[in-house]
């Protein structure tokens, strides 16, 4: 599956990297603590976090996450698209809270 | 031997004298608007060296929180990186506060981070852990008021 796949299904709005879209997207992991994401997250998945400041996108790239997904329809600041522009992240928002978000797309992804 | 004077580190052993790459990186105090890029830059080096993925995976995570764990406490600070055909090895020292207990800085949750910080998903208190779990060897020392030096020695299967 892929992240426009996802984005489809869940209604999710893009606010950078629309040129990547097709990232595949293997699983998931959510989470606010950049050290348990660092720790614990994988290359492929779709990050659904909090935060909206510009390290998350050094996280990602870090990783290798398909996406960022920003819960509760939160904005990424501008410094933060900047960067997931420069580093080809896919940031999205989500109107959903991480709980009903994270179910949704690990229904989508188990099927 | 290790002389760790004023950031200007030189490390002599047997295993280093045969390396596949060297490179040091200097990284600013308090200024995460390039928190990680460092790190972001040794993992694709070592992806181009041809590293197996777990040993990527674990010297990602200990260069990244030994990254922000400077750029959070310390003045300034440097990251030196030694591939051998056996190991990765990391020589990471800082000038900064130091860590007056080490033992208690190594418990998981413990932080001295300030709200700031917090508030942006950092000083949960893992960091040193995160470290010391994705090494073979872990080797932290530090003086009060002067800075801190780690040794990190992730072995290549």
């Amino acid at each position: 599956m892929n992240v426009e796949t996802i984005i489809k299904e869940l209604n999710l709005k893009v606010r950078s990297a629309s040129d990547k879209l097709n990232n595949n997207v293997t699983g998931g992991y959510t989470g606010d603590l950049l050290s348990d994401v660092i720790a614990n997250s994988h290359e492929g998945d779709i990050w659904i976090t909090r935060q909206v400041h510009q390290n998350i996108v050094a996280v990602a790239s870090l990783k290798e996450h398909a996406g960022i997904i920003l819960t509760n329809s939160c904005e990424p600041t501008g410094e933060t698209l900047e960067k997931a522009n420069q580093e080809k992240i896919p940031v999205m928002i989500s109107d959903l809270p991480a709980f009903e978000l994270t179910g949704k797309i690990y229904n989508l992804l188990v099927k | 031997m290790v002389v760790w004077n004023k950031l200007k580190i030189t490390v002599h052993t047997a295993e280093t004298e045969n390396y596949l790459y060297k490179n040091s990186f200097d990284v600013e105090g308090g200024n995460f608007n390039n928190a990680g890029a460092i790190s972001t830059q040794v993992k694709s080096i070592l992806k181009n060296i041809g590293l197996p993925n777990n040993v990527i995976r674990k010297a990602a995570i200990a260069c990244y929180e030994s990254e922000i764990n400077i750029v959070s406490y310390a003045r300034q600070g440097v990251i030196n990186l030694i591939v051998t055909p056996k190991t990765v090895e990391f020589d990471i020292a800082d000038e900064g506060p130091g860590i007056p207990d080490i033992e208690l800085a190594m418990e998981q949750g413990y932080s001295t981070a300030d709200r700031q910080i917090r508030e942006m998903g950092f000083g949960a208190g893992m960091g040193l852990y995160n470290i010391k779990c994705s090494s073979d060897i872990f080797n932290l020392t530090s003086e009060v008021d002067k800075g801190t030096f780690l040794k990190i020695i992730i072995n290549i299967p």
